[in-house]
């Protein structure tokens, strides 16, 4: 099985050890990973900013990069998403379909392909885990609060196969945390609130790191703590996952 | 492209309601309440997802055959002795309730909650018109005493505290200074509208469901209002929009069940009252009014929100509609759903909203007729751009940003540079002109990016 690893742009250039702890957990557990170094982005941004028809570049490229692979992994329920619901090639449909449908985010991939049971991690904090929308309420990571139906959680089954860790409970568990792409500029009040708003959920509930499958969400809610002095840090889901 | 000059925009509305941070609290932890309540309520229904697909399935069967319905609708009400009138649009609707007072010499009227009367700002018309209106739903009186628009389709006032409803009531009503007891102030109302009630001979309601098979119309209020407007009044004038057609009175079993758990986490409206035809001496009219709706029931794309049965539950599951009050839609209808309704009228005026929002898809878990309202938010997006009613120097950036993330080497460049500046320069990012640094820090920039680390450290 060879797979491509799909580390977004903004993942490339200011959380590298998120995309490392991809990397290499995929590499533990047994996988022939590649990592296509001509990629960029998978063009979200324009397209949620309403220039979805700018993005035929980034579409061509994230097709020239990853075609060849039986699998891409990408740690990004919202990059995952986007290339899901909006990749295509007007000359070549059919190539875009078969790419967005080998695409999946890092720990559904885990769940759902590799069916991991176990994992050698242990991580002895109490973790907060924050629901990333895209990934919850696009790819169906984990059931919705909003709706009537059985518990799941891909991430979170993953979580309580390492050791030592304490999942806190959140009294919002799925709201979102006002990152939103652009709208975390263009709509800074809102979105600085709903970050100050979920950050303090978690610190209600004891948390001494906060986790999610989306490093924006997380990027997004460290610039709040970082403000506040906090010392409760950040982590990429693969990095606890990935850990010792 | 020109550049627009949006003066009312949902940005810039919001930061304003943000500078009361306990007050966005308030709102957020009472919205957030009556979601809690819903997600109680909805979660006592075991089919309550079959139940929404099929109320969903319903209204697309009352989209696909729109003309049809509304045929059958007028002539049963018709022959059921209602008078039925069509207007195309808010001004069309306005003057036939005008002219049905005018007839009548009626000089005043009472009004149960109708959305879409203030969508056609009926009030403000009929008050040009010498005519004196009062609103007899207790949310809509508070907002009219205020001169304000309702803030959610469903609490009018939800944006108030109960002391400042103390301190209208004192202006207007003459209750003592400083009493904000609710139930003191409720009964005032009460007192207040008993008289209006009584004395009025015309009485306006809105229509949630309009049977196409009987021809009747189906009124749900909490309060009573309606009927006690409808039934003392000499007239009673029913406005409906073209959307509110159901085919079969036995269609009201699902969607009675739907509205107000979806709503307020009630099991069903205090008041579902069915009204059929006039009593003796009496007249009964109905407006079907369309103000744009056969238009949305063209773009295909956003066909489906003409769907909504007025719930608000989209509104009250909304992070952003509770961290930015509905006064910040500049709209009637505020929210997620006012946000997807507002361009189809004037995409020019609503571009902002359909930004107005993280995507992040709350509104379309909760909505009982599974309205796709994120994926449309998505899609106006597109639409608004591609129009051009989007500021010119986003547009020069979102060319610069594609240009860039479609040549790797462009990017390596950019990223390399712009994790530079952050190291050797953070007051060029860490600055008043960036939005994101007001409230929040920037990353770190790390010392060399995945690539750069890959580079070294595979093949």
């Amino acid at each position: 099985m060879k797979v491509g690893l799909f580390i977004p742009c903004y993942v490339d250039q200011f959380y590298p050890g998120a995309a490392i702890a991809c990397l290499q957990l995929l590499e533990k557990l047994g996988v022939d990973v590649v990592y296509p170094k001509n990629q960029t982005c998978c063009g979200q941004p324009m397209a949620n900013s309403g220039f979805e028809h700018l993005t035929g570049g980034c579409n061509d490229l994230f097709i020239k990069n990853f075609s060849g692979f039986d699998y891409v992994v990408g740690p990004s329920g919202s990059c995952v998403l986007h290339l899901k619901e909006h990749l295509h090639n007007h000359d070549n449909p059919e190539i875009a379909t078969t790419l967005s449908n080998k695409l999946y985010e890092f720990t559904s991939f885990l769940t759902d392909v590799l069916k991991v049971k176990s994992l050698p991690a242990r991580f002895p904090h109490k973790v907060g885990v924050h629901q990333s929308c895209h990934g919850q309420r696009g790819l169906h990571l984990s059931q919705m609060t909003e709706l009537v139906a059985p518990e799941f959680s891909k991430p979170g089954s993953l979580l309580n196969m390492v050791k030592d860790i304490e999942l806190v409970h959140l009294n919002r568990k799925d709201e979102c945390c006002g990152f939103g792409g652009t709208f975390c500029v263009a709509e800074e009040a809102v979105s600085s609130k709903m970050g100050k708003d979920r950050v303090e959920d978690h610190l209600h509930n004891g948390a001494e790191y906060i986790t999610g499958v989306d490093m924006s969400c997380l990027m997004h809610m460290e610039g709040i703590l970082h403000r506040q002095g906090s010392k409760v840090k950040v982590l990429h889901i693969a990095e606890i996952l990935n850990g010792e | 492209m020109s550049e627009i000059q949006n003066t009312t925009n949902h940005a810039d509305l919001a930061e304003v309601f943000n500078n009361d941070e306990a007050r966005v609290d308030w709102h957020d932890e009472t919205l957030w309440w009556i979601r809690s309540k819903r997600d109680v309520a909805v979660n006592k229904i075991n089919n309550w997802e079959e139940l929404r697909e099929t109320a969903s399935q319903i209204k697309h069967n009352v989209l696909s055959n729109l003309s049809n319905y509304l045929q059958q609708f007028e002539s049963n009400a018709l022959s059921n002795g209602i008078i039925v009138h069509w207007a195309a649009d808010a001004k069309e609707h306005n003057q036939i309730v005008l002219s049905i007072l005018r007839k009548h010499s009626i000089g005043q009227m009472v009004k149960s909650k109708s959305m879409l009367t203030e969508e056609c700002h009926l009030n403000d018309f009929l008050e040009e018109n010498g005519i004196n209106v009062i609103d007899s739903d207790l949310g809509e009186r508070i907002v009219q005493l205020a001169k304000e628009m309702p803030s959610h389709i469903v609490l009018p006032c939800i944006h108030k505290k109960k002391e400042e409803i103390g301190e209208l009531f004192h202006q207007h009503l003459g209750t003592p200074a400083g009493n904000a007891d609710p139930q003191f102030l409720t009964e005032t109302a009460r007192q207040h509208l008993r008289d209006t009630f009584l004395t009025r001979r015309a009485a306006l309601t809105g229509v949630n469901f309009a049977i196409a098979e009987t021809g009747e119309f189906v009124v749900c209020t909490n309060e009573g209002n309606a009927d006690m407007g409808a039934h003392l009044a000499d007239v009673h004038i029913a406005s409906m929009g073209i959307e509110k057609i159901i085919p079969e009175r036995k269609h009201l079993g699902v969607f009675l069940r739907l509205l107000t758990r979806s709503a307020t986490g009630q099991p069903i409206t205090t008041y579902s009252s069915h009204f059929k035809r006039p009593n003796k001496g009496k007249e009964m009219h109905i407006i079907i009014v369309d103000n744009g709706r056969s238009i949305q029931l063209g773009r295909e794309a956003f066909r489906n929100s003409l769907k909504c049965i007025r719930c608000g539950a989209c509104m009250n599951t909304c992070p952003v509609y509770r961290r930015s009050g509905g006064h910040s839609y500049h709209n009637a209808i505020s929210g997620p759903i006012g946000s997807i309704l507002a361009p189809n009228l004037d995409m020019e005026k609503y571009a902002d909203l359909p930004f107005a929002s993280t995507l992040c898809g709350s509104c379309t878990n909760v909505c009982p007729v599974k309205i796709d309202i994120h994926q449309q938010l998505y899609k106006w997006r597109q639409v608004i751009v591609k129009n051009g009613y989007v500021p010119a120097a986003k547009t020069a950036s979102m060319k610069i940003m594609d240009w860039t993330l479609s040549s790797p080497t462009a990017y390596h460049t950019a990223g390399k540079a712009g994790r530079m500046v952050l190291k050797y320069a953070p007051f060029m990012v860490n600055n008043k002109l960036n939005p994101w640094y007001k409230h929040r820090d920037m990353p770190e920039p790390p010392k060399e990016s995945f690539g750069e680390w890959y580079k070294k450290n595979r093949k």
